[in-house]
């Protein structure tokens, strides 16, 4: 028997202590918002909070974190939007999407630990989260966003300019 | 356990494009939706009446317009509406997106056209008529007003979801005339507004799809979740060509969870239980002995990556060769030539890797089949589904989710959407199919290992006056899609070197195909050939322009002399880059390649370190596509595209040893991180209508240009040509 909070909740699971923390969010908790992608660790697509550390929930055997606290993506702004959820829509980040729950929660984890990351800082915490759709530019811009406070006011998503007034586009 | 009798070979899931037109037209009319159904979250689910089959307007105004095409990341859930919202004259905040149904599409004899979502068509090939029903709908809006007003409708106007009657100033809502607009006659001709008066078009408007995308709901098909429904891990054998051997079901069906093993035609092994790690476990502890005996290539070829190499290099000097292209005499101008270039190039099988494996949920029952998807052709996988459970396809309902990326691998191969209903047919509950990424990448169906020789000439003032290209490869259309080759030829496997699609003005050209198909299955990958071949000859044109002792730039630029629009491209990116003009320790390299309509070029700015580790710095990029629709989603593009070509030219290879693909997961596949991600600069650099009436394509052309413009920036820094890919593959001494 494993008890254990999700985004405020408690549960308790009586299954296979194996069984990982991704499969039990999203096959019986219907949590399906974090996601699978390489079930190796490999890849952040599953990427969670424990105790408030990012965590692949891939990895993790739900036998394993008893009395633990796990947030989520369904979790991480409360009934609000994170600050990075909101920079995120602003700066229109997701191309396919499917990698940005697990994004997010890294970065919200970075953030939480580094309120001023370098782009090494982002680097080092964000390389474990692939997104096969390329939306590093975006993601990086949307953490120095919240970061520097500036996201509230941020301009529509960045566009390249048309033919005459062409200016590079971060 | 014994195994099912094959029904259908490894070509049976793959229809082409004539033989699904040929079903469509024989379709029967059909219920819109099975009863009991459970929509995907963007389904159109079709609450008010239609003004035009594209647009649904409630009565607070809020604009519903439908999307045939797929999202998959590239932007078609806004871009395409946007087509339609400019001559709609509604008010973009007002604007949802939602998919149509394949099966109504059928049913009601496809007036939404074509659903197909690959070679970057989606705008090229629907903005005509989107743009014409959008002006369809704004003129029966402002019919009915003026109607309602008893006046001209000429005397009114329509702007922001609302008519004006100009002369009195009275306004009707769009949400107030949609009920009885609808029932108008459809205008048939209608006149499309002048680009200048554009308003919506070329606008970098948010994307209608963010929200739902950052606030985890279940938008994926394998988010889906239904009454009742059991989950299936599934293993096909490791080796290609081979089949099951033996194994006892009874070993596993006592596990936690589990429910069924099903043998999934005579390849593949599927345990369903009632969760997916329930069954992935199960799997796992499940001894399948595999036969392996048949995994040979038909021809007794070992489908290792050293003999099949060899066996496309020997292709090269073969005599079965499909001519694409052929200008003036190339024999004469070789045989008189001064000086001779000369090289072979190389590039791997690579696999998509789409973020999301491959998944279908399906519940297969006496009545017909429903499936939830991620497909990039929603009527394709209808008519698969169908053709699989040899049903008629008005009993089939495919619900089309977002697709966790698509790069081609969801398109016209559909093996997976196979796989899911007739592990489904076999159990009295909907299942939803995931694949493990290591099935993901070792049943993936790869872009062609490909090879290629160049020969040119130059005669005695330096002039190339002949470029000879030998390609060979295994053929994706002679797998995928029989209805497009000519006479047996695949001329698509010579895009990049073709008329259409490569304008270097050079006086003798010929360009030839040798066709070798293997039991290694290929596919469209995003850029399909173009990206092979845009690598072949780009690194080749760095090569001849050395040889020439000339700027490689400078070497295009008089190639180019008689095509503005890509001279255009080359020299906005050129211009853009600095190029020449680079810190000491930074190596430039310069591409070009046109495809999907559209002209792309990148330079990268690169160095090496001490340790022969390369670095890419920036990567500028120029792109001409002809129009513009969204400029903040052609920048996505174009950064989205050079990670996707650029980690597969760095380190992405596919190898196989007897049939088995020796790669299986992101440790071994590596694809671009965040660490890797240069700096991208898109200029966009749209020549309208200048030089072509076409819409180009987004999606992907700017993957061709990438990988040889990494090849050139290392042959600039090592004076060594990258004569294969991946760049791993070469120790790069320092500089
Ligand atoms: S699914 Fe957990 S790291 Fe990839
Ligand atoms: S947005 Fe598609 S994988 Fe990241």
């Amino acid at each position: 028997m494993t008890e254990l909070t999700v985004n405020g909740t408690r549960h308790r699971f009586d299954g296979d202590p194996l069984t990982p923390l991704l499969w039990y969010l999203r096959d019986e908790l219907a949590l399906s918002g974090t996601r699978f992608g390489c079930g190796a660790g490999l890849c952040g697509c599953c990427t969670v909070h424990i105790d408030g550390a990012a965590a692949r929930a891939c990895s993790v055997a739900v036998g394993d974190i008893d009395g633990k606290v796990v947030t989520t993506i369904e979790g991480l702004g409360g009934t609000v939007l994170h600050p990075l959820q909101k920079a995120w829509i602003q700066l229109d980040v997701p191309q396919c999407g499917y990698c940005q729950s697990g994004q997010i929660m890294q970065a919200a984890a970075l953030l939480a630990g580094n309120p001023a990351p370098t782009d090494p800082d982002i680097d080092d915490a964000m390389s474990g989260n692939i997104c096969r759709c390329g939306t590093y530019p975006r993601i990086r811009a949307a953490i120095k966003a919240v970061a520097s406070g500036s996201h509230a006011g941020l301009a529509p998503p960045p566009g390249g300019q048309l033919a005459a007034t062409a200016k590079p586009v971060p | 356990m014994s195994t099912q009798p094959q029904t259908l070979g490894r070509r049976g899931f793959a229809f082409g494009i004539s033989a699904l037109a040929g079903l469509v037209a024989a379709l029967p009319p059909m219920p819109s939706q099975a009863a009991g159904s459970t929509p995907s979250p963007n389904e159109s689910k079709q609450q008010h009446p239609e003004v035009t089959v594209w647009v649904v307007i409630e009565p607070d105004d809020t604009t519903i317009i439908r999307v045939a095409r797929s999202e998959m990341g590239q932007g078609s859930m806004t871009a395409l509406p946007m087509l339609v919202a400019e001559e709609l004259e509604c008010d973009w905040a007002l604007v949802r997106a939602e998919y149509v149904l394949a099966s109504d599409n059928l049913a009601r004899g496809r007036p939404w056209g074509d659903m197909v979502t690959a070679a970057s068509l989606a705008i090229r090939a629907s903005h005509a008529y989107l743009r014409k029903a959008g002006a369809q709908a704004r003129t029966m809006l402002i019919d009915e007003a003026a109607a309602r007003w008893g006046v001209g409708a000429d005397a009114c106007v329509a702007k922001n979801s609302v008519v004006t009657h100009i002369p009195t100033g009275r306004t009707l809502r769009y949400g107030a005339l949609a009920q009885a607009a609808s029932a108008r006659a459809i205008p048939p001709n209608v006149p499309l507004k002048r680009p200048q008066d554009w308003q919506v078009i070329g606008r970098p408007l948010a994307r209608l799809d963010t929200v739902e995308k950052v606030t985890a709901r279940p938008i994926y098909a394998s988010d889906v979740r239904l009454p009742g429904m059991l989950h299936a891990a599934v293993a096909a054998c490791p080796a290609r060509g081979g089949r099951i051997g033996h194994f006892d079901a009874q070993q596993v069906l006592a596990m936690p969870g589990v429910r069924q093993v099903v043998a999934v035609d005579n390849n593949a092994v599927a345990v369903v239980a009632a969760s997916w790690w329930q069954a992935k476990k199960a799997l796992d502890a499940l001894s399948i002995v595999w036969d392996e005996s048949s995994a040979d290539g038909s021809a007794g070829l070992e489908l290792s990556t050293e003999p099949l190499a060899r066996m496309f290099r020997a292709g090269l000097d073969a005599s079965d060769v499909a001519i694409g292209r052929r200008r003036g005499d190339i024999d004469a101008a070789l045989a008189t030539a001064a000086t001779l270039v000369q090289a072979d190039y190389e590039a791997p099988y690579l696999a998509h890797a789409t973020m999301e494996p491959q998944t279908c949920t399906a519940h297969v029952t006496a009545q017909g089949a429903q499936v939830w998807a991620p497909t990039q052709n929603g009527e394709g996988t209808l008519l698969v589904v169908a053709q699989t459970l040899g049903i008629d396809p008005s009993r089939v309902v495919v619900h089309k989710h977002h697709l966790g990326g698509g790069f081609g691998r969801r398109g016209l191969a559909q093996d997976w959407a196979r796989q899911a209903v007739l592990i489904a047919r076999e159990v009295d509950a909907p299942v939803k199919m995931i694949w493990s990424r290591e099935e993901d990448v070792r049943h993936d169906l790869y872009r062609p290992f490909c090879v290629a020789r160049h020969t040119a000439g130059f005669d005695r003032a330096g002039r190339l006056i002949g470029w000879k290209t030998r390609l060979c490869g295994s053929s994706i259309s002679d797998a995928l899609a029989r209805d497009r080759l000519k006479n047996g030829e695949d001329h698509e496997m010579m895009s990049g070197f073709l008329e259409e699609d490569m304008v270097y003005d050079v006086p003798n050209i010929e360009v030839g195909y040798v066709m070798r198909n293997t039991a290694v299955p290929v596919c469209f990958w995003r850029g399909v050939n173009h990206t092979q071949n845009g690598y072949f000859r780009e690194a080749f044109v760095d090569e001849m322009a050395r040889a020439r002792g000339q700027d490689p730039y400078l070497f295009r630029r008089d190639l180019l002399a008689h095509s503005p629009r890509s001279l255009a491209v080359l020299d906005e990116v050129a211009r853009r880059a600095n190029w020449g003009r680079q810190h000491a320790g930074v190596h430039q390299g310069i591409a070009i390649v046109e495809s999907y309509e559209s002209v792309c070029a990148h330079v990268i700015d690169l160095s090496i370190d001490a340790a022969g580790q390369p670095t890419v710095h920036r990567v500028v990029c120029a792109i001409d596509s002809g129009y513009v629709v969204n400029p903040a989603i052609v920048t996505a593009q174009m950064q989205g595209a050079v990670a996707f070509g650029l980690g597969a030219a760095l380190d992405g290879e596919i190898t196989l040893h007897k049939g088995r693909v020796q790669q299986s997961n992101f440790h071994d596949y590596p694809v671009l991180r965040m660490n890797q991600m240069p700096p991208v600069e898109t200029y966009l650099v749209p020549s309208a209508d200048r030089y072509s009436a076409k819409w180009g394509g987004i999606g992907e052309p700017g993957v061709p240009p990438i990988a040889p413009a990494l090849a050139n920036a290392v042959f600039a820094a090592t004076g060594r040509p990258v004569r294969s890919l991946p760049l791993s593959r070469h120790p790069l001494a320092p500089t």
